[in-house]
This record gives C-alpha cells, structure tokens and sequence, in this order.
C-alpha cells in the first residue's frame, strides 16, 4: 500500500494504460512539457515522447474531433480538458461525433476515448472555471459519463475508461486532486457503471457523486450522534445510472435525498427523480428530496460561492427532517 | 457585382494517362452523375427523404483525388457525400440502400444522405454540420503518423483526402485544423470544392479573401488553385500532393472552382444564381469536357464510352431494384449501435 495523491493516482492510471498498449496516447493544452494544469500527465512527455503525449494548441473543438478521427481509425485517444468547462466550445465533437457517430455510421466506427479534466466548483475561480457540465451532456446519445470521487476510485476508474471502446467523459473535480489515500501495489480497476455504497444505512438513502460525497459524509458524522442511520451511495456513473445499486436501496430505506454540485434545473438529480418515479414511486414513504446547487452563474465572491452549493448543515437537516416525517 | 474570377489554365505538358486509368476516371464520373440523377428522379417521385444535396458538376473533383488514392487511404467528406462514397469504392446499392434507410444501407439506414460511413472503405464520413469533418480527417492522418514516427510502423504511409466547400472555408476548425496538419507535418489534403455558392450566399459576399487556396501560405503550407472542371488537372495536382503527403512532406490545401450544376440541395428552389452564370459553368461539364480528352488523344473511342455508359446504367438500375427489395431496419434493433458492445 502506498499513499497517493488523486491526481497521481490519474496519472498512474495513464502511465500504466499508455505502458500496455502503444495506441493509447494523450492530447490536449499543456499535458506535455507542462505535465498538465494539475500534473496528471508530469514527466509522461519525457516517458513516452511527443506524439504520445501531444500538446495542441488551444483549438478545443478541433484537437476533439481530431481525436474522435484518431478514435476511428485505431487509436485510444485521452483528451485532458484544461478545464472542463472550456469543452463547451467542442460538444459539436463531442455530441455530434463523439456520442452520436458509432449509431449514425450503423456500426461501422468504434470511438473509443476518454474525455478528462477538472470541474466542479472550485475555490473563486469564477463563474465560466467553475462549472457543473455533466447536465449539460447526460443527453447526449452514446456518451458515457462517469466521476471520480477518491484516489482508489479515480486511478481504477480511469482505467476501465481507457479500455472502454465507447466515449466517456471522466469528471474530476479541483477540489479533490489532493486527497489522499493508500492504493494497493497490485493493478486494480474499477467497473465505469456501478455504484458505491460508501456507507450502509438503514434509514434513509442519499444519492451523490463527485466532491460531495465527502460533503454527505461529513454530514453522516453529525447524523450518526443522533442515532441516524443513512445509506450513502456514491453514483460514480452519471450515465448510465447504477439501478441495480440504487433500487434494493430504496427498497430497504423507501426514502431518498440526492446531494448534488449540479443545476437543480435540468440536473442529474432531476433525471434521478423522474427515473425513480417510473420505478419505485410505490417503495417511497416520502418525495424524493433533492439538495443541489443554486441555478446561478457561480458567484466570485467567497461567501456567496459557498451559499450556491450544498453544504454539508444543509445535507444533515434534510435527512433530519425526512427521517421525522412519520409514515 | 463581383468580377469572376480567372480560371487557371491547365498547364502543359499534359498530363499522361492510359487508357485504361482514363477509363477508370471517366466510369467513375459518369457512376456519380448517374446516380445523382436517378436520386433526384427518386426525391421527386416520393421515395427518398430528407436533405439530399446533390454532386452534379462536381464530378473531376471526387475523381480527380480519390481515384489517385490507394485503397488503404481515408477519405472524409461533408454532406454533399453521395459521389466521395461511390468513389472510395462504397458499391452503389449500399450508398442507394442507404437513401432509401433500409438495413443494407452502408450506414445500416441508421445514417442518410449526410451520414454515409463505410469502415471497409475507410470512408470517415458523412457529416451534416459545416467543417465538422475537418478535425475527425485530421484525427486520421495524425493516426498515420503516430503508427510511422510513434509506434515505429514504416508502412503507415496512408494519407486522408478532406473535402469540403467554399462556405466552410470560413469556418474556424478549417484554420485550427490548417494550423494542426502544417506543425505537425500530417498526410492529408484539403480539398475545397469551391462551387462559389453556400446555399444561397455567394462565396465573394462571404470571404474577406475569395481566393482560398492563398490561406495556405500564412500556415507555410503549399496552396494550389486548380480547373475543378478538369479531372486531369485535379488529378495531377492531387497527385503530386498525396506524394508529398505520403513522403512525409506534410498536407497541401488545394482549392478547386468548380460548380454544382443544381441546387444546394433538393428543396432548394436554386432562384439566385443567374441563368447566364448557370450557362457558362454547364458549357464546362467535366464528363463531357473529359469524352473530348479522351478522343482528342485517342485514349478511348465512341464506343468505350458508350460501353461503360450503359454499364453504369445498368449498374444504377440494379442499385435502385437493391435498394428498394432490401428490408428495412428491424424495429427490435432501435438501440442497437449505440455502444460498441452492441
Ligand atoms: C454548422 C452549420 N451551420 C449551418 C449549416 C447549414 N448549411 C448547410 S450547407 C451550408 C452551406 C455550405 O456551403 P459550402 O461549404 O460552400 O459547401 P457546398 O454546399 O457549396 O458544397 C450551410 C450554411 C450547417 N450544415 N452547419
């Protein structure tokens, strides 16, 4: 066991793909000579050279379709998205080509390549460096979307995404690059659809992903000196969602808060109620109750930037409050 | 009113040919207006559907380059897509059948007129929205070039043919990927098929620099304008920079004025462009301006000609008989290819 940095467990994730197959290769601003904004490529550029390890220029929408091209004819491409957001200005590659080309082509193409980088609402990085993209692209057909949460997850989910023949869009979120955790020696990799229980629980089941999960678990702490019980489920796959996970959940708890950094409008946790409300809508005592961040444009100022996302006092009432309610 | 713009003239010494190579060309023209014919007579009987932008007068274009490519190059195309499949030898009942959306379409009717795919033929596309095959093409040819230079692999020598048109050519991914192709020294050429209309816009209204092929210059890469009328021309000129591509010499814009000879697209009324414009460009048809060249220079007679117009006839008519027999999609398969586990 050795202690590891998230974003080095990324980049052991990337070194050990790249070292097993020779089409795996890397593209995006800065992840060569830079090493990356948050060094999860370091030192590969020296490792395994230019081509493999290729800095573009700043030309999002291009070097994506480029690798969607690459994808086609054999290659692995793994695209780090300086940041994110800046990936709004490729969805035509990725929604269009990316996510939609393997159908449109019937067949014909396989695009497999990983879409990775930070987002998440950082710490007043402003409102375009602080995004919550993953409602904006759970529509697109084709697209596989999964988030990292810990250093153990990341590195084997990053893994199972590069061998994956399908696009996936890889969140990581700025905030969590530095957590630490011990990982295994031995090679590990963790399946891109399945959820997490991070916590079994009888009473109530929370539903969350990506940074705030350690913000429900901060949260379960206080719940627990009072005698509650909750179930945390890490969703780690936003696309598809894990129901096989999340249902015998509801089944035993037939209550459900979902803590999320997303838009509330449009949201991840939206697309969660309603899929629950097909369902389950029978196995609930209680609605679903939905905590997510505020439908604004992320504030600079630190003290609003802090009330536009959930914190973990809010996460504890709700449950509170839901545990209350009598049936 | 905008001057027209001089054409340039087909420099001799001519190009040399065989018959046999002149034959290819013109039976791969002839093949693509054929089939452009019989899908326009189809679009207005009823039977096929949706956007269908036709080829018509383009012809010594997709021939010109794609006939001088090997079978193992890539080709990346735009929605006016039909003649490029037929070209990169996609058989014509599978480009029918795909008009038609049955399941022996080459896109297995999930694609359409804008979305023609064939892996076999390492045809990339098919893409509806402006210049968003520019990129994927450029994916190819960095593909290439990372099995040569990065995975030691001296047989990947195979370039990518991008076409696209005038109206694209202002689009941002064509100087993105322009900028990309030249610093990384990739096999591929960029073939603009400047047919001077974008829908209805007319290519000088458009461009702050109507003449194209000059933005290659700012990028240090080689820029040629050639007679897109001319299939031996384009041909030459798409010759000499697939060897250059292939010898690892880097991509080459090539911008060639040409004309389509009906409107953007079957719904389109075509009510802007003048009838005295339309005149002169059909006075240039390449097929016909082709048959002349042949005979001129004895490389076929009358009756070779006529011998592989009615077999291409006959060929489309077997297309459409395909097209028409073959079954549709089964509803059941609705999700099917959606990943690339199913
Ligand atoms: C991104 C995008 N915007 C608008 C359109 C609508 N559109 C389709 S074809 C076209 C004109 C393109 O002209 P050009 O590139 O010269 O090609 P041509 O049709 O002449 O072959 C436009 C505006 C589109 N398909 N994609």
């Amino acid at each position: 066991m050795a202690e590891t940095l998230l974003f080095n467990a990324l980049r052991e994730a990337i070194d050990e793909e790249m070292g097993r197959d020779n089409t795996v290769f890397v593209l995006g601003e800065d992840v060569g000579v830079y090493g990356g904004s948050y060094k999860v490529t370091k030192d590969l550029y020296d490792k395994y050279g230019e081509l493999r390890v290729l800095d573009t220029p700043i030309a999002e929408n291009s070097f994506t379709g480029m690798a969607v091209g690459a994808a086609m004819t054999g290659l692995r491409p793994i695209i780090e998205g300086m940041n994110m957001g800046f990936l709004l200005l490729a969805f035509n590659q990725i929604a269009n080509n990316a996510g939609m080309l393997r159908y449109t082509s019937g067949g014909n193409f396989k695009i497999p390549m990983v879409i990775r980088g930070p987002g998440g609402v950082g710490r007043q990085l402003g409102a375009e460096h602080s995004q919550r993209l993953e409602a904006y692209f759970q529509a697109v057909p084709g697209l596989k979307i999964v988030a990292c949460s810990t250093p153990y997850n990341a590195k084997g989910l990053l893994k199972a995404a590069i061998r994956d023949d399908n696009p996936v869009l890889f969140f990581e979120h700025v905030l969590l690059y530095n957590l630490k955790e011990d990982l295994p020696n031995h090679e590990y990799i963790v399946p891109l659809d399945k959820a997490e229980i991070v916590r079994p629980g009888k009473d109530v089941t929370i539903l969350t992903y990506s940074r705030m999960r350690h913000h429900v678990m901060q949260a379960v702490k206080g719940l627990e000196k009072k005698g509650i019980d909750p179930e945390v489920i890490d969703l780690i796959s936003l696309k598809p969602l894990d129901f096989d996970t999340i249902g015998p959940s509801i089944q035993k708890t037939h209550r459900v808060i979902i803590v999320e950094e997303c838009m509330k409008t449009g949201g991840i946790g939206a697309e969660i109620i309603a899929s629950i409300n097909d369902r389950y809508f029978d196995e609930l005592d209680a609605p679903v109750v939905r905590l997510s961040s505020q439908d604004i444009p992320t504030p600079y100022n630190g003290k609003l930037e802090t009330l536009t996302i959930v914190q973990p006092k809010q996460i504890e009432a709700a449950v509170e409050n839901m545990v209350a309610l009598k049936v | 009113m905008v001057q027209e713009r001089t054409l340039p003239q087909f420099q001799a010494p001519p190009a040399q040919i065989s018959p046999e190579d002149g034959l290819v060309l013109y039976e791969d023209m002839v093949l693509g207006r054929y089939f452009e014919d019989k899908c326009a007579e189809m679009y207005y009987r009823g039977k096929m559907f949706g956007f269908v932008h036709l080829y018509n007068g383009q012809e010594a274009v997709s021939s010109g380059v794609i006939k001088s490519l090997r079978a193992d190059d890539y080709v990346c195309s735009t929605y006016r897509d039909h003649v490029h499949a037929l070209s990169s030898g996609v058989p014509a009942k599978n480009v029918m059948a795909e008009l038609f959306g049955k399941e022996t379409g080459c896109s297995k009717g999930r694609g359409g007129s804008m979305h023609l795919f064939s892996s076999e033929h390492n045809l990339l596309g098919g893409f509806a929205f402006i210049g968003e095959g520019i990129p994927v093409a450029l994916g190819a040819a960095f593909q290439s070039r990372y099995r040569r230079d990065a995975l030691g692999d001296a047989s990947a020598d195979q370039v990518t043919a991008c076409f696209f048109g005038d109206g694209t050519s202002n689009n941002g991914q064509f100087f993105e990927c322009l900028n990309m192709a030249a610093l990384w020294k990739l096999p591929i050429l960029f073939v603009v098929e400047n047919n001077k209309w974008a829908i209805g816009m007319a290519h000088e209204r458009a461009t702050s620099q109507p003449e194209i092929y000059k933005k290659a210059s700012v990028f240090g890469m080689p820029g040629v304008e050639v007679d897109g009328m001319d299939v031996m021309a384009v041909r030459a000129v798409a010759q000499e920079a697939i060897a250059r591509a292939r010898a690892g010499e880097g991509p080459t814009l090539i911008e060639c004025l040409t004309y389509r000879f009906r409107g953007h697209s079957l719904a389109d009324p075509d009510e802007l462009r003048s009838k005295a414009e339309k005149e002169t460009w059909l006075a240039r048809d390449p097929i016909k301006r082709f048959e002349a060249y042949l005979l001129e220079h004895n490389l076929a007679d009358e009756g070779a000609l006529k011998e592989v117009r009615d077999r291409i006839q006959t060929r489309i008519d077997d297309a459409l008989t395909f097209a028409e027999d073959s079954p549709e999609p089964s509803p059941d398969d609705l999700y099917k290819y959606i990943f690339a586990e199913d």
